[in-house]
């Protein structure tokens, strides 16, 4: 079938999702209207159409309505777009000729209070698809060859466990550690349960373990400086004792995370008797506790409050254990102060039986009743109200221990920048979903274990450590990746051959060649390209062209979102901005995706575009936009220094600085666009951000071009 | 002897859908066993996912549809395996395919034979609360997409009546002599990961569970608040039909309680009560909820903000007891919880409309069994146990068998994800035989 010569004809499915979608928007009247848009042949709405009889529908749809445009209305492309993409290609239909249009993530679950207007946004989310849908091509993707190599950051238990599947699998593996030993973390415990093995014992074991197997290179006191590349081709620069670039295929973090030091709280750092659970643990191993008869635990000390408002999930298992060997092994007797005892699962909670059977004390304050240390004529005492008992007691000490959450290494937020992979708000590495990929990265080639994950037992964090090296030995298998077809394409008519494009190229995909008639022109090389897209912008002359995200599908995306008077309309009296958001795919556009899973309410007047890249935003979408009647337009993208390529970021930056000048010279408030930076971990921030700038349009009221309509 | 490059899974909840997937992304061929006539296991009955909200379903379903296509996974639905011979990288499996009675390769899921089937029998799939016929999809996105005659209620088998089914049946997939089938499997490990039960309530007197009938357990809760449910995403207070105006949501019961046998703690209920309190204010304004806890575990990552945001965003109320009695007010229609606040200490109560059990989450009743066949031990709690529980997790006690999720002990989504995926590399490893350490 070749889609460039034939009428478009496109199939269209909007989905219910049971009621996430229906619920909110009505979806039948939304597919009655899709079938008026232009070169709509067939428009259905289905339960689920992820579920195999929506699937078996649009196959049997292309077949019998002969369709060579596919658009589902759904949920998120992030999560959902390679399901429908595979129905597409069984049916012979082309993946890049399929469209996503989310009425879920970025509509339905955002205007649960607006049924009216969020049907109105689903029927402009579907009219804008139905426009891009109508100029998309079919694309080829290209197969990359994958070094069968991988480097695991991080020599603590997951890191190590990560190595040893990887190398036990035949992969040669290097292990990159920033100390001079093994065991991150764990090495600082004395001994550790159910076992109780001695913690360094533990990690000798599995050191020996790694040093039997060949296909192992250990680099020790090294540390990560550089990262190139991509799935199957990194190229990673390492410091140390010997500087060396590893070539590899996949990339698995496994950094770990440090204690939280309680400075200035309880004490802490004014007496050497107020201690934290690893200064604790060190003191047990070294058998350094004369003297001390009774020790009180303070549990949540730094977390579940404003600075760090998770729960570290270990501390209660960890203060309880070292209750017991106290108690067992030194005769010590303890009472642990917490504010509630989190210890889930079997056997964990089986250790706060025996604790509470051997004589451990379990003192409750509560959420609000911190406990106070005082400290006065060289005693220590820990003041609490009980509030199991209702009353206010005290508990002479002579060793506190305070019980701190873990929190990640500083070296992380450079080295999420060396790897284009975000942070959460915890400041822990962020996963590519929080439920069903989570040692994935968003980012392919790269995966994530461990404490640097989100604070784990030692036998989640080795579980993880393996589960990493299934996922990252996959393409190494294989042997073979396939790269998307969104890449730079280079009309060497237009061309000028300045090479401001060849400048601007993080990757060195492009390159000035001469022709035979003695011009020079750019040339683009499709596999080293990753389809940011700022070249195309950056061409004076229009010449580089994005395959799959053409000047002319953003533009027309544009033009639909903004050329139906009847949805423009106001629904009631008062002023009802129309909204632009050009979103990046990888920060932004997931940031607006967890708003919606969150359920983070903000007003339907926003209309989200899709780009690669930030970096892909022409100075003419957004006059544009403005042109064709929007009263605000948006361009969002990643926060400086995390853009997924590299740079591309920081040139929109620049770039719409000089837009907002034009803006304002054209007669429109400067207020009325925006730069935004949003993470995929800020579906908050996302829900925010629109809604000021939302307030804001509708402060400054219509623009001239928007009141003409 | 050379090491076979297959692998048996067993169970076909999301871990063992994650283990396939990642084993068939590499080649390896997977047979995956599941005793259900379709795979999906609990997480394909729940509404939405802690601590984002995420819709269930549709986060799985596409997992679910990957297997079925994945020219490298054989889904062996309706099947159980009987016995496990040999060692590793070379053992036997036998497996019984259960006969569903209508033909896989011809069946299309059309669903004509179920309009047409005259009886009506409770749906286990939206755990009794609506009605299914005799042949049957057990949810919308069941994978694979084909039906099922219960034997026991259908009419053909009971009475020798009917045939409906087999007269609209335009694919002819219909057969009604269908056997058992025995089937033989060379693999070089196996990975277990069979999922959990959840206690029933019946017998805790106190709680009135099957005597009252706004008590509900929590997994009665996922479906009726979901859309797919038995009605349809709506919360009703019978006999009226109603919505209810409180809710209360009771945790540990039948968990951390040593006289009900099961001391240890299921480690999501906390949650997912939190998130199902949320939904019911999502769908219901002005409705009131109380969730009555002991220790409030929230210790996932992003959990306790989820929480944080449940107090302060959506008013869900908690209160730190565990309540000792619920008794129906029949005039009101409604149920009083009597409870002792812990941090308030006197008998309160308090009235509401609808009681939802958050149900201790119990090891597979045919895990002992399992455990026999496989040559692999449990714990005291009747879950798969680690060779080493600390250095060793995913390795069962016996070389080459591996387990992952809840089978191997609480856990939540991502964990049961996390361990799937570990328990893939470990078998990966005995497949590959190379590298130099030993073979796990």
């Amino acid at each position: 079938m070749n889609s460039e010569q034939e009428q478009p004809r496109i199939g269209i499915f909007i989905c219910h999702c049971g009621t996430n979608i229906g619920g909110f928007v009505d979806v039948p009247d939304v597919a009655e209207y899709a079938k008026t848009l232009p070169n709509v042949v067939h428009a259905e709405h289905n339960l689920y159409t992820c579920a195999d009889d929506g699937l078996t529908s649009i196959k049997n749809a292309i077949k019998e309505h002969n369709l060579n445009r596919l658009i589902v209305a759904s949920c998120t492309p992030r999560t959902h777009a390679p399901l429908f993409q595979h129905t597409c290609e069984s049916a012979g239909l082309n993946p890049y000729l399929f469209e996503f249009v989310n009425i879920r993530e970025h509509c339905s679950w955002v205007h649960m209070k607006e049924k009216e207007e969020a049907t109105l946004k689903a029927k402009d989310l579907v009219r804008m698809g139905v426009a891009r849908a109508n100029l998309l091509q079919p694309q080829a993707e290209k197969k990359v060859d994958v070094i069968p190599k991988a480097v695991v950051i991080g020599g603590g238990v997951a890191g190590m466990s990560a190595s040893l599947s990887l190398a036990n699998q035949g992969f040669k593996t290097y292990l990159v550690e920033k100390r001079d030993q093994l065991g991150g973390m764990v090495r600082n415990y004395y001994k550790l349960t159910p076992t109780n093995i001695d913690a360094v014992e533990l990690i000798e074991n599995m050191a020996s373990e790694l040093k039997k197997c060949e296909n192992i290179e250990m680099l020790m006191s090294s540390t990560v400086k550089d990262v190139e590349g991509y799935i199957g081709n990194f190229k990673v620069t390492v410091e140390g004792d010997t500087d060396k670039t590893l070539e590899v295929g996949t990339i698995i973090v496994a950094t770990g995370a440090q204690e939280y030091k309680p400075d200035g709280l309880y004490e802490y750092g004014k007496d050497d008797r107020v201690v934290t659970t690893i200064e604790l643990e060190k003191m047990m191993r070294g058998k350094e506790l004369e003297g001390i008869d009774h020790v009180i635990m303070i549990q949540c000390v730094g977390s579940r409050g404003e600075a760090i408002p998770y729960c570290s999930r270990v501390c209660c298992m960890t203060a309880i254990k070292n209750a017991i060997y106290l108690k067992e092994e030194f005769g010590i007797g303890v009472n642990i102060l917490h504010n509630e005892i989190r210890v889930y699962g079997d056997d964990y909670e089986a250790l706060y039986r025996k604790a509470q059977e051997i004589g451990v004390h379990f003192n409750r304050f509560g959420e609000n009743n911190k406990p106070n240390v005082i400290n006065e004529n060289g005693k220590l005492t820990v003041e609490m109200f009980n509030e199991g008992l209702s009353r206010v007691e005290e508990y002479p000490a002579d060793l506190i221990v305070l019980s701190t959450p873990m929190v990640n290494i500083p070296e992380a937020e450079e080295l999420s920048k060396m790897l284009k992979v975000p942070l959460g708000q915890d400041r822990f590495f962020f996963e590519a979903h929080v439920k069903l990929r989570p040692l994935d990265f968003a980012t392919d080639g790269i995966y994530l274990c461990g404490t640097a994950h989100a604070p784990a037992t030692i036998p989640e964090a080795i579980a993880q450590g393996y589960g990493a090296a299934s996922r990252a030995s996959i393409p190494l298998t294989r042997g073979y990746v396939q790269v998307e077809a969104i890449t730079s394409y280079v009309d060497e008519n237009k061309c000028r051959g300045c090479g401001k494009c060849v400048e601007v190229c993080e990757y060195k995909a492009l390159e000035l060649i001469k022709l035979d008639t003695g011009r020079e022109v750019t040339r683009s090389n499709e596999v080293l390209c990753k389809g940011c897209g700022t070249c195309a912008t950056t061409c004076c002359n229009g010449a580089i062209s994005m395959k799959h995200f053409s000047s002319e599908q953003i533009i027309s995306m544009i033009e639909a979102a903004l050329t139906e008077p009847a949805l423009v309309k106001p629904l009631t009296n008062g002023f009802k901005p129309n909204i632009i958001a050009f979103c990046c795919n990888w920060c932004s556009y997931a940031g607006a995706d967890l708003a919606g899973v969150s359920r983070f309410q903000y007003p339907p007047n926003v209309r989200i575009i899709r780009v690669m890249c930030s970096g892909r935003i022409e100075p003419n979408f957004v006059f544009k936009a403005f042109e064709k009647g929007a009263d605000g337009v948006l361009v969002t993208g990643c926060h400086i220094g995390d853009c997924h390529y590299i740079s591309g970021n920081q040139k929109a930056e620049d770039r719409m600085n000089m837009v907002r000048n034009i803006v304002h010279m054209l007669g429109l408030e400067k207020d009325r666009f925006g730069l935004v930076w949003i993470s995929a971990s800020e579906g908050q921030k996302f829900a925010e951000l629109m809604t000021d700038f939302i307030s804001k349009i509708k402060e400054l009221g219509p623009t001239p071009f928007s009141i003409k309509k | 002897m050379t090491a076979t490059k297959n692998i048996l899974v067993i169970g076909g909840g999301v871990a063992g859908i994650q283990a396939s997937l990642d084993l068939a992304d590499k080649g390896i061929n997977v047979y995956l066993v599941e005793r259900e006539p379709s795979i999906g296991g609990i997480m394909a009955l729940l509404d939405k996912t802690f601590p984002t909200n995420d819709c269930s379903i549709c986060i799985l379903a596409p997992k679910m549809n990957e297997c079925f296509a994945n020219p490298n996974i054989r889904i062996l639905t309706n099947s159980e395996l009987i016995s496990l011979e040999g060692e590793a990288p070379d053992f036997r499996a036998t497996i019984v395919k259960k006969a569903r009675f209508v033909d896989e390769k011809k069946c299309t899921g059309c669903g004509d034979c179920t309009q047409k089937c005259p009886v009506k029998v409770p749906n286990k799939y939206n755990m009794n609360l609506d009605k299914r016929k005799a042949i049957y999809l057990p949810f919308p996105q069941s994978v694979p997409r084909i039906m099922t005659i219960d034997k026991e209620r259908c009419l053909k088998f009971t009475k020798d009546k009917c045939g409906n089914c087999i007269k609209v049946c335009k694919a002819g997939a219909i057969d009604y002599e269908q056997n058992d089938e025995k089937i033989v499997l060379d693999v070089g490990a196996v990975i277990v990961a069979s999922g959990f039960e959840i206690y029933n309530p019946s017998d805790m007197f106190e709680y009135g569970y099957g005597k009252y009938s706004n008590v509900k357990t929590a997994m009665e809760y996922e479906r009726l608040i979901c859309a797919s449910g038995p009605t349809g995403g709506h919360l009703v207070v019978e006999p009226g039909g109603e919505r209810p105006k409180r809710l209360g949501f009771i945790q540990c019961v039948g968990s951390r309680d040593l006289s009900r046998k099961n001391p240890y703690c299921s480690s999501v209920c906390c949650m997912h009560a939190t998130k199902e309190a949320m939904l019911a204010k999502e769908h219901y304004d002005d409705i009131e909820t109380y969730i009555f806890f002991l220790d409030l575990r929230a210790v996932g990552k992003n959990f306790q903000q989820y929480v944080d945001r449940a107090k302060k965003d959506y008013g869900i109320k908690y209160l730190r007891a565990r309540p000792g009695r619920i008794m129906e007010n029949e005039e009101k229609g409604t149920l009083t919880i009597w409870y002792d606040d812990l941090i308030d200490p006197h008998i309160q109560s308090i009235d509401v409309d609808m009681v939802v059990l958050c149900t201790a989450l119990m090891p597979s009743s045919t895990a002992p069994k399992m455990g026999e066949i496989l040559g692999i031990e449990l714990d005291e709690y009747g879950f798969f146990c680690a060779k080493d529980p600390l250095a060793n997790p995913v390795c069962s006690t016996k070389k080459g068998i591996f387990i992952a999720g809840y089978c191997a002990g609480p856990k939540d989504i991502p964990e049961s994800v996390a361990e799937a995926s570990g328990a893939s590399a470990r078998a990966s490893e005995v497949i590959a035989q190379s590298g130099g350490g030993d073979v796990p």
